[in-house]
């Protein structure tokens, strides 16, 4: 029979293993936040709706290790973002860059906005107007009257 | 006139999606543009899979036009791709070197011994850091280079026959033609 200390000493030992499944050390909490700003803000191309830090891709393991290893050896956050767009273009830019092939990705949002407060506009000024213009005056004189009969009968 | 544009605004708005979204089921998201293309290929010096006490690099080939195919034997459509590839390599044209990606290389060597060896030569790249240089992120991967050592094709996933023909047998004549 083990001692019942000896199973409390084990389980209290495992405790640091399944807390995570990549351990990196990092020199401070800097560098370990750069680490993490930087694979959130990459995207993995093997499954291309997450980003580095959620993805389980074996690609996506081997940028996030190239990516840790590339803090340690001192390189700067413009480096490690270069380094990734050279070898996998733009695509792996969470937020691309303006240029003239993904200005409809930055303007477009803005264009459609603009369009649909136009369209707006319009349809109200004119509903405005159509209500106006469909009453003429002998329709009128008879609104004036059903409103004095319901008056009259109230009173 | 007013009911009129009242009824072509609708029509409208419902053929602009229309196009975006036909132009869209034309589109493979899988396929991402390479930005290497028309950029020098990235060096390598790595191991030969039939030797691994001799390396190999990009360098030994300038001056030919020559084709790098990214494989591993865990790959299920590489076999799919391997007859196709050994077709190309009957032909004679170019050489065409293997990238054996993230493999074991006892059962690389296995899977060439029962499907046929269509490559020049194969490299191991183990943990897949040749691969990251070269941007690949689906096996497999072929890549055309020309006599400069300039990469001028990428190609995704596995070559059919059909791809073969239309594609890349085209580019490579062109670039055979081309001077150094």
């Amino acid at each position: 029979m083990t001692p019942r200390w000896v199973v409390i000493a084990l389980l209290l030992c495992s405790l640091p293993l399944q807390a995570r499944i990549e351990a990196l050390q990092f020199e401070d909490a800097r560098q370990e936040q750069r680490y993490r700003n930087l694979i959130a803000e990459l995207r993995c191309l093997v499954c291309q709706n997450q980003n580095l830090a959620d993805s389980n891709a074996e690609l996506a393991q081997d940028l996030r290790q190239q990516t840790y290893e590339m803090i340690r050896k001192g390189a700067s956050d413009d480096e490690i973002v270069d380094y990734m767009v050279k070898r996998y273009g733009d695509f792996v830019l969470y937020r691309p860059p303006v240029k003239t092939n993904t200005a409809l990705l930055w303007i477009g949002p803005f264009v459609l906005l603009g369009a649909g407060l136009v369209t707006l506009i319009v349809f109200a000024r004119r509903r405005g107007r159509a209500a106006a213009a469909t009453l003429d005056d002998a329709e009128r004189e008879r609104v004036r009257r059903l409103l004095d009969d319901e008056k009259e009968s109230v009173s | 006139m007013a009911g009129k544009t009242r009824f072509l605004l609708p029509v409208g708005v419902f053929a602009v999606i229309v196009v975006f979204l036909g132009i869209g089921l034309t589109l493979d998201p899988r396929k991402v543009p390479s930005p290497l293309v028309d950029k020098p290929a990235p060096g390598f010096t790595l191991p030969r899979l039939d030797d691994p006490a001799v390396t190999m690099s990009p360098a030994e080939l300038q001056g030919k036009v020559w084709l790098l195919n990214v494989w591993a034997s865990w790959c299920v459509s590489c076999r799919a791709e391997h007859e196709v590839l050994k077709q190309l390599a009957a032909r004679d044209l170019v050489p065409i070197i293997g990238l054996n990606y993230k493999d074991q290389s006892d059962a690389a060597r296995q899977w060439l011994r029962q499907l046929g060896d269509p490559y020049a030569a194969s490299v191991v790249d183990a943990e897949g850091r040749t691969g990251i240089d070269w941007g690949v992120y689906g096996v497999p991967e072929t890549f055309v280079i020309d006599r400069r050592g300039v990469i001028r094709y990428k190609h995704i996933g596995p070559v059919s026959g059909a791809d073969l023909d239309e594609k890349i047998i085209p580019i490579i004549r062109r670039l055979v033609e081309e001077k150094a």
